[in-house]
């Protein structure tokens, strides 16, 4: 941004910490953009007429008389169709120079939608891999994370879901990637040919962490344009939402506060809740889904970041290798989607409820099996069985290189348990096992 | 005259203002912001200096910009047209709201202003009366709404006149009354009153003695909750805590059901939006929505009008409870309240308590369970508010503050577990550390022995020893091996098994076993009950496992079964055959 005529310049900084800088300013309002020492800011805090700010891209080498311009407006993008197919960093500028997208100037982080103007999401979103389709759902409108521990190849599952989504844009917004995931993520949709209907956001690691506090927000502005304006169906990408958290606490840490559990600011809950709520079934039949990535570590479930995110998304879904068949699964104990429910047997067919539930029963007594059996004690004639089941089920369906239509994995679970159970250990209505029991 | 303001500090949304007069703690203020103008509410004064929470953004408010006080705290608007409505945090209808975005200081009135009543009087010229007094009566929905002498009058007064039947609009005079002075008031259908203050206009708070039904099976059969009693749902996400509300706030019998989306999901809501207008209340026969009114405060939406929806809730809750109704208020959930306390107290930069929390944390939720109850009325009418409530641990750990101080508090404690959950046990109430105090309560075993069967608390707690010694057996098996044990000891794992697989386990998605009646729990109760009791000639731990299988998998359809249908008689046929074939 360039200074504009009669500008009022500020060049006396009282303080500096390493995130925010503190002058005395006047006429200035709160959440202001500007430009200190050439580095973008953000109003965080005034009292009286001093005003503290906290410096995106970290206060390294700023002097207490930098030049300090106020932008007089929130931060904002311009949205336009000409987004798709560019890349942007923080700030919503081209990456790899580019032309700057002409459009209307929208502040970020904008208002709620209405819950009553929103609808009941209700389409199913398939993937093709059965760990999602079969047992846990994705529904348009849904927000859901992958659990996972870093080693796992969550940027090349999300990757995968995003193109088989069929999405009319696919909005990435990543947050301390690695060079390489990026460039992974640009190959592969360059390769699928999807180029055209992608919008990227990114911040890499070798940016400034504090920076990465404006990537979901510029990617949720500019998939609100599409979903909003347009009606169009939007999937939303975000990785990793763990390194957005840590940037909070950085923030919240310079500015004194009070940390609450595992040294997150007390607003986590409400910080997180505000990226994903603007995951929404419009009524103009466009919608955003957030499909996001939460990095654990050591599985640890109950840190802060994992269990607010928890209670904000629908759902979440776990990736682990399956240590007999050396797969990758999507766990069926740990992962749950809490949207299923509006198109599981409705969408699907009538019979998706009580296989998928079947399924997890008698895998659920394979691992009670296994425990028995590493507990050197015999296994009876059924516990052989449900381990054979176990073994087939991860292969044939809980794998996630497996891509196939749901009718096809709710006949491949009837044939695995017709091979293994009788109709009474599968427990399913008998109605419905009348009709699909492949005798 | 009001007192004005001006900003003199701004952290996220605490404004500072520095005030021209008088102003009062939790007084309302509206802050201008260009020509926007928001509520807000004070919550710390020093000096001249004013600290205000906003209930919205304050992005782009400046140093100087206008705040004006109201002289008044937040008040709930109380009037016929209250039921089926869905309001904010602050009571805005959110239907009446234009365009697709909540934007900033969108104000709608509660109710139709211009909506006219048909009025029939209750009281007569000379009657004394004191607040809450009934004076006369409309019909809302299929509710009698009394219209009451407002709870804000002190003293007592005597009825001038009352207008005759008729209708009328709500802004009306409906009648008039005099004090001892013979200084006249008027009155008319609407009211307000601070929801932060307890509606106290009862004669006594007696112990409760009813219990009120939620079809749920694991709740009314095992750990009932009674009528104008409390209860609370602590469980780790994904164990099932909304979709147990949901079914409870479907199937509850009460008059009036409030529930208050706090800080949770917001497809949560539209989920009642859609269902509840379609839903049928098995019991009236009309739509669950004329009974229900939603007041939502998502997790997207200011954070400041967090800590307000639940009050506004409950005040609710007490203005219909003051006509004789029996009201459920719902709450979910009650931590992101708690954690809306938190984020204003860290900000106000107070010594924090365990967790971040603010020390007054547990203080403030037991007055908060407090004002639920069974009240006795003036004319000697009874109504209620029972309150339900979750709470999301941190963790899924029971020991952080707000478990700890809502165990305090509420009566019923259904504690959701995780292993339960994973295991698809739902729901997922945990049958050994939850429990419910009112069984303790001689007036509810009284209600108990008469309205569902003689003695029928020992035969619960029969269950619960059931639930225990199944446990402890299932340890052993798992210590020793299944050869290792006694075939006794499977046969006493299978058969709480067999009363967890069917009574505690309950298909909330499936049409029939979603809600199941008080009659029907009893008669599948008493069958299991009997098994359990029963000894069986089971030589091998295989034969007896098959055997319970088989029992499980007839009583599971018998569940699905349409109640006392051929096909449910026919699931309890193959039931006594194999039950005999094994005596």
């Amino acid at each position: 941004m360039t200074t504009r005529a009669f500008q009022k310049v500020y060049t006396k900084i009282d303080n500096i910490t390493k995130a925010t800088i503190t002058l005395r300013a006047t006429g200035v309002g709160n959440d202001e953009l500007a430009t200190v020492g050439g580095r973008l800011a953000q109003v965080v805090k005034i009292m009286g007429d001093k005003v503290t700010l906290q410096v995106f891209a970290g206060t390294d080498g700023l002097a207490t008389n930098s030049e300090v311009v106020f932008h007089g407006e929130p931060p904002v993008l311009r949205v336009s169709d000409a987004l798709a197919g560019r890349f942007f960093n923080a700030y919503g500028e081209p990456l790899e120079g580019g032309e700057k997208i002409e459009g209307e100037a929208r502040q970020i982080g904008g208002p709620t939608v209405n819950p009553f103007r929103r609808l009941q999401p209700s389409e199913l979103i398939a993937t093709g891999i059965a760990g999602i389709d079969l047992n846990n759902t994705i529904v348009s409108g849904q927000k859901i994370p992958f659990f996972a521990d870093p080693d796992q190849p969550y940027n090349a599952v999300m990757a995968n879901v995003a193109l088989r989504a069929k999405a009319d844009k696919i909005i990435l917004g990543g947050m301390g990637l690695t060079n390489d995931d990026f460039l992974y993520f640009k190959q592969v949709f360059e390769n699928a040919g999807a180029l055209d209907r992608i919008v990227s956001f990114v911040n890499t690691t070798d940016n400034p962490p504090v920076e990465r506090l404006l990537v979901p927000d510029m990617a949720l502005t500019a998939a609100e344009y599409f979903a909003v304006d347009k009606g169009e169906k939007v999937l939303v990408l975000l990785t990793d939402m763990t390194l957005y958290a840590d940037a909070l606490a950085i923030v919240s840490n310079r500015m004194d506060q009070i940390p609450s559990k595992d040294s997150m600011p007390g607003s986590l809950y409400s910080d997180l809740a505000k990226i994903y709520e603007k995951a929404v079934q419009l009524p103009n039949g466009g919608s955003i889904t957030i499909i996001a990535v939460t990095t654990l570590s050591g599985g640890d479930i109950t840190h802060a970041i994992p269990d607010n995110t928890g209670y904000i998304t629908e759902g979440q879904l776990f990736l682990r290798t399956d240590t007999d068949t050396g797969k990758v699964i999507v766990d069926p104990f740990r992962s749950l989607s809490r949207l299923k429910q509006l198109v599981i047997g409705k969408k699907t067919r009538e019979d998706h409820p009580q296989v998928m539930n079947a399924c997890v029963r008698l895998y659920a007594d394979a691992a009670n099996a296994k425990t028995k059996l590493e507990n050197g004690f015999d296994l009876s004639n059924y516990d052989e069985r449900t381990l054979d089941f176990a073994r087939e089920y991860s292969k044939k369906l809980l794998a996630i290189d497996v891509n196939i239509e749901i009718e096809e994995m709710l006949d491949t679970a009837w044939t695995l348990f017709a091979k293994y159970f009788s109709k009474g250990e599968v427990s399913i209505k008998q109605e419905l096992a009348d009709k699909y029991w492949k005798a | 005259m009001k007192t004005l303001g001006r900003v003199n500090g701004i952290i996220s949304n605490i404004v500072i203002a520095k005030v021209d007069g008088p102003v009062g703690q939790n007084e309302i203020c509206h802050v201008y912001c260009g020509d926007i103008r928001m509520m807000a509410e004070v919550i710390k004064v020093i000096g001249d200096e004013a600290y205000v929470q906003v209930y919205d953004s304050t992005r782009g408010l400046k140093i100087g910009d206008k705040v004006e006080f109201e002289g008044h705290m937040l008040e709930a608007t109380l009037a016929p047209g209250l039921l089926s409505r869905n309001y904010d945090g602050l009571q805005n209808d959110l239907e009446k709201m234009d365009g697709l975005f909540i934007n900033r200081g969108s104000i709608t009135d509660p109710i139709d202003f211009d909506s006219t009543w048909e009025f029939k009087p209750l009281a007569k010229v000379g009657d004394k009366v004191t607040a809450g007094d009934w004076l006369g009566e409309v019909k809302e929905q299929w509710v009698m709404h009394k219209i009451m002498v407002p709870f804000v009058m002190q003293g007592s007064y005597t009825v001038k006149s009352v207008v005759a039947a008729g209708t009328y609009k709500v802004t009306d005079t409906i009648a008039v009354v005099v004090d001892a002075d013979n200084n006249e008031y008027k009155i008319t259908m609407v009211q307000k009153w601070p929801v932060k203050q307890a509606i106290r206009c009862f004669t006594e708070k007696p112990r409760p003695s009813r219990v009120m039904e939620t079809g749920v099976r694991a709740i009314d059969t095992f750990n009932p909750l009674a009528e104008g009693g409390t209860g609370f749902i602590p469980g780790p996400f994904g164990a099932g805590k909304t979709v147990l509300q949901h079914a409870i706030s479907k199937q509850a019998e009460a008059d009036v059901i409030i529930i208050v989306a706090c800080g949770e999901r917001a497809n949560e809501v539209v989920e009642i939006f859609a269902e509840f207008p379609e839903l049928v209340d098995p019991r009236t026969g009309h739509k669950l929505m004329e009974r229900t009114i939603i007041i939502c405060n998502t997790s997207n939406m200011p954070v400041a009008a967090r800590e307000a929806s639940v009050y506004t809730g409950m005040t609710i809750g007490e203005y219909y409870r003051s006509m004789g109704l029996k009201v459920l208020v719902m709450a979910d959930s009650t931590s992101r309240w708690a954690q809306a306390l938190r984020e204003m107290s860290n900000r106000l930069e107070e010594l924090p308590g365990q967790d971040a929390f603010p020390m007054d944390l547990s203080a403030v939720i037991s007055n908060f369970y407090a004002r639920a109850g069974l009240v006795k009325l003036n004319n000697g009418a009874t109504g209620s508010v029972t309150f339900l409530g979750t709470v999301s641990p941190a963790g899924g750990n029971l020991k952080e503050p707000v478990t700890e101080s809502t165990k305090k508090a509420a009566r019923c404690f259904y504690a959701l577990s995780q292993s339960r959950a994973d295991s698809k046990r739902y729901p997922a109430i945990d049958p050994l550390d939850s429990y419910s105090k009112y069984l303790e309560y001689p007036e509810i075993r009284e209600y108990l022995d008469e309205h569902i069967e003689k003695n029928w608390v020992d035969a619960v707690n029969e269950g619960k020893v059931i639930m225990q010694r199944g446990k402890e057996a299932n340890d052993q098996i798992n210590i020793l091996g299944d050869d290792g044990v006694p075939v006794e000891y499977h046969e006493r794992f299978w058969k709480s098994e067999l009363l967890d697989s069917v009574i505690l386990q309950q298909d909330a998605f499936d049409d029939i076993d979603a809600n199941c009646p008080i009659e029907r729990q009893q008669v599948m109760y008493n069958l299991v009950l009997n098994i359990c009791r029963s000894n069986f000639k089971l030589d091998t731990f295989e034969e007896c496992s098959k055997f319970f299988k088989d029992l499980i998998y007839l009583f599971r359809q018998m569940n699905y079964s349409e109640w006392k249908s051929e096909q449910y008689d026919n699931f309890l046929k193959q039931i006594e055959t194999l039950v005999n074939s094994k005596l």
